[in-house]
């Protein structure tokens, strides 16, 4: 997440540069300077997935009963990962799973996190930097640390919650039984990101010339018409790429039902596309099919991210396509 | 804005791939020969090992061996150990000289020419050092020796001997017995429980099977059989399920914060485990110190006296080693000589698989059981009857089914469920080997 707060800052920043001046002839200065930029992406990135893409066409191929040297070599395998992939049960209801996850994180995590926005930005609310600075916290806790915490309050021996509502004679709920356990990963991916999600939507807001309230406090708006006509429609684009983020990361989603698996029966291993991958490449020791399904995860978040970009796109750049 | 939005998409996009493109592809065409050692040079060897105080365990071996160095580096476990060595492999280098192996991983890295065969390098005596099943372990029941045994685990039963006293119920000795013991107990109180049926342990419950007789796989001719949907497998995991669906038993998994709460607060009472639990113990129940007893396992038939394993290890010598002479020397040394048996035992608290010297090595009981001084008498009488049972290629596909499926089971609270669950586990195992081009019959 680091290195979308760094594009995000830079794509902020980063203006058109201003056109004109063409020269005669070819320099050679840009291409030396793209080198670092190049090498980088060839090797760290073109590489791999290149790599990835090579192994998910690979399988082993086993003679016997497997035991000694040369009894294991690697064939040619066509397409059959991605067959077993796609056809594969664990696999399809675990991005349903991963869907029906979205639709509970994405809209109540940016929900959240635009309430806060609008709210440290109206000009009522005191301590704005603390509050601001308090909402934030949270994403600076890894997911993997926010997930133990959060899993020693689930679990009702362990959970302070469970012990104070049974001193008042309430029974809790267990967050981790089958019905709740999509909602108790929701909630700490909730928790961590609606203050990274806060932030890129207030900094839209403070870039709103304040001249537009005042007009519109003249024609006699109140601070929430303001709000629902002025401020939300100009920081569309910001909602946008944030959702877009949202989706990547939901599809993405390892580390918090990873930490959690441990603790309880209702999370199997292959409960997140991720989490199948790892199990198939660390556990099984399949790294080929792990590789088909890498391929077909990844391009299902590309469709689906340029999927949403595309229907929403005319809205939210139309000011830059004019 | 768009473009660079595009830009930063596609990186994060492009991250997911990455994931899976850690390991190698070549397969090493294994064993190379040592190299030549000339005399006087000091041969460095490298062991992987996750026992405590491993390191302090093979300074013994140094200071009698100038000519030999191991260094040990330390490893997070089992597994993760595993796939690092697979990766290794795989990649050509990188493996260490000697590793400590887990006996159910014995047949997966066998199989990806990981392991050397180390039989030339051994001497005659060493097999006699050991317990016939102990020793099929590390043969995988061919004529080639992988790894020499390290440490044994056979299952005992632990429980809270102040619990069952007031409550006037005699230690268990079958299963039935277990059975009605167990509903005492959470008759008496419906927050104390004698035990929990976890889904996060295969190996405990691959151990309770073979105890019952199963063998999970098999070597027919030059074929794999699957047999984990057997008739004693599906005898334990009934017995399992009636219990957990009577309540009698939690169905939480074992290794959580909840469970060390529960045998630190006394509401776990029993605990059927190997032998080393007694270091679990003291590390996450220290409020009952002097409080457990130990006792051989419940029985399936009254007078027998069998068990099975959960866990235990070996010491094996990769094929990328360059001295694999030196190695299995060091091998030999640490688990068959008085001296490394000694270490083993007294510095890195493990119960070693050896029988000849371990007596003389286990004087004295573990600390958290000082007042059961013939702890190590009763191990050692069960480590003998630890029924045989054979891991297969891929065990851990089998053990990763294990998870999902008895995870569903436990919180259906559903014997028929647990049954429903070996099945499960039993068609996923089979599939995953005739997939990879395994014989299977």
């Amino acid at each position: 997440m680091t290195s979308v707060t760094n594009d995000l800052v830079s794509a902020t920043a980063q203006k058109d540069p201003p056109s004109g001046s063409r020269r005669a002839r070819i320099p050679r200065a840009p291409y030396v300077f793209m080198v670092p930029a190049v090498a980088l992406f060839v090797f760290s990135i073109a590489i791999p997935i290149l790599y990835t893409a090579y192994l998910s066409l690979r399988t082993v191929k086993v003679e016997g009963l497997g035991l000694g040297p040369g009894a294991r070599t690697e064939v040619w395998a066509g397409l059959s990962n991605y067959g077993r992939t796609l056809s594969d049960p664990d696999f399809l209801s675990s991005v349903l799973r991963v869907l029906g996850y979205g639709l509970v994180v994405i809209p109540v995590m940016l929900g959240l996190a635009l309430l806060f926005a609008l709210l440290l930005d109206s000009v009522r609310v005191r301590a704005t930097r603390f509050s601001r600075l308090v909402i934030f916290m949270p994403y600076a806790v890894p997911a993997v640390i926010s997930s133990l915490l959060w899993g020693f309050l689930y679990l009702p021996a362990v959970s302070p919650f469970t012990h104070a509502a049974e001193q008042v004679g309430i029974t809790l709920p267990q967050p981790m039984a089958p019905g709740l356990v999509l909602f108790a990963i929701a909630n700490i991916a909730v928790w961590g990101g609606v203050g990274f999600n806060m932030i890129v939507l207030y900094t839209a807001l403070k870039a709103i010339p304040s001249d537009l309230y005042e007009a519109a406090r003249i024609d006699g708006c109140s601070e929430l018409q303001i709000a629902w006509r002025i401020k939300i429609p100009i920081i569309v684009p910001s909602l946008i790429m944030t959702s877009v983020f949202g989706m990547i990361t939901t599809l993405q989603v390892f580390a918090e039902p990873t930490v959690l698996r441990p603790l309880t029966n209702n999370i199997s291993t292959s409960w997140s596309p991720l989490m199948m991958i790892y199990r198939d490449a660390f556990t099984r020791n399949d790294i080929y099919a792990a590789s088909a399904t890498s391929v077909v995860l990844a391009v299902a978040t590309f469709v689906l991210s340029f999927g949403f970009l595309r229907l929403v796109q005319n809205r939210a750049f139309a000011q830059e396509n004019r | 804005m768009r473009r660079t939005l595009r830009g930063s998409l596609v990186t994060l996009t492009v991250s997911a791939l990455l994931l899976s493109a850690c390991g190698g592809s070549s397969d090493s065409d294994a064993a190379a020969g040592d190299e030549p050692r000339k005399p006087g040079e000091k041969v460095e060897l490298n062991f992987w090992s996750w026992a405590p105080e491993m390191d302090k365990t093979v300074e013994v071996f140094n200071e009698a061996h100038p000519d030999i160095h191991v260094t040990v580096n330390k490893q997070d476990g089992g597994d993760p150990a595993v796939t690092k060595l697979l990766t290794a492999i795989k990649a050509g280098s990188g493996a260490p000289d000697l590793m400590q192996a887990e006996y159910q991983a014995l047949p997966t890295m066998v199989g990806a020419g990981a392991l050397a065969d180390i039989k030339g390098q051994l001497g005659d005596d060493v097999q006699g050092h050991f317990a016939e099943g102990t020793w099929n372990a590390v043969t995988l029941g061919t004529d080639a020796v992988y790894a020499v045994p390290q440490d044994a685990a056979p299952l005992m039963f632990y429980y809270r001997a102040d619990v069952l006293e007031k409550l006037k119920i005699e230690v268990p000795t079958t299963w039935d017995e277990y059975a009605a013991a167990a509903r005492k107990i959470n008759e008496d109180d419906p927050k104390k429980f004698l035990g929990t049926f976890s889904s996060n342990d295969a190996g405990l419950f691959a151990g309770l099977t073979q105890q019952a007789g199963a063998s999970w796989w098999g070597i027919d001719g030059d074929a794999w059989n699957v047999a984990i949907d057997s008739e004693p497998s599906q005898k334990v995991a009934q017995y399992w399920g009636g219990l957990v669906e009577e309540g009698v038993i939690d169905n939480t998994p074992m290794y959580t914060p909840s469970w060390n709460a529960a045998l630190n607060d006394g509401s776990q009472v029993g605990w059927v485990s190997a032998v080393w639990a007694p270091g679990v113990l003291a590390g996450n129940a220290a409020d009952t110190e002097g409080k457990w007893k130990v006792a051989p396992i419940p029985q399936w038939n009254a007078g027998e006296s069998v068990t099975g394993a959960w866990g235990g290890s070996a010491t094996a010598v990769t094929s990328q080693s360059k001295n694999k002479a030196a190695a299995a020397e060091f091998a030999a040394w640490l688990n068959t000589s008085a001296e490394g048996v000694k270490a083993l035992a007294s510095i890195s608290n493990v119960y070693p698989a050896d029988t000849q010297n371990s007596a003389a090595a286990l004087s004295e009981p573990p600390a958290f059981f000082k007042d059961q001084p013939d702890f190590y008498e009763i191990a050692a009488g069960v480590s003998g009857t630890v029924n045989s049972f054979t891991y297969g290629p891929n065990t851990n596909v089998a053990y990763s089914a294990f998870n999902d499926a008895f995870g569903k089971a436990a919180t259906a609270k559903k014997a028929a469920a647990f049954g429903e669950a070996l099945s499960t586990m039993q068609t996923q195992t089979l599939e995953d080997l005739k997939a990879n081009g395994f014989n299977v019959k």
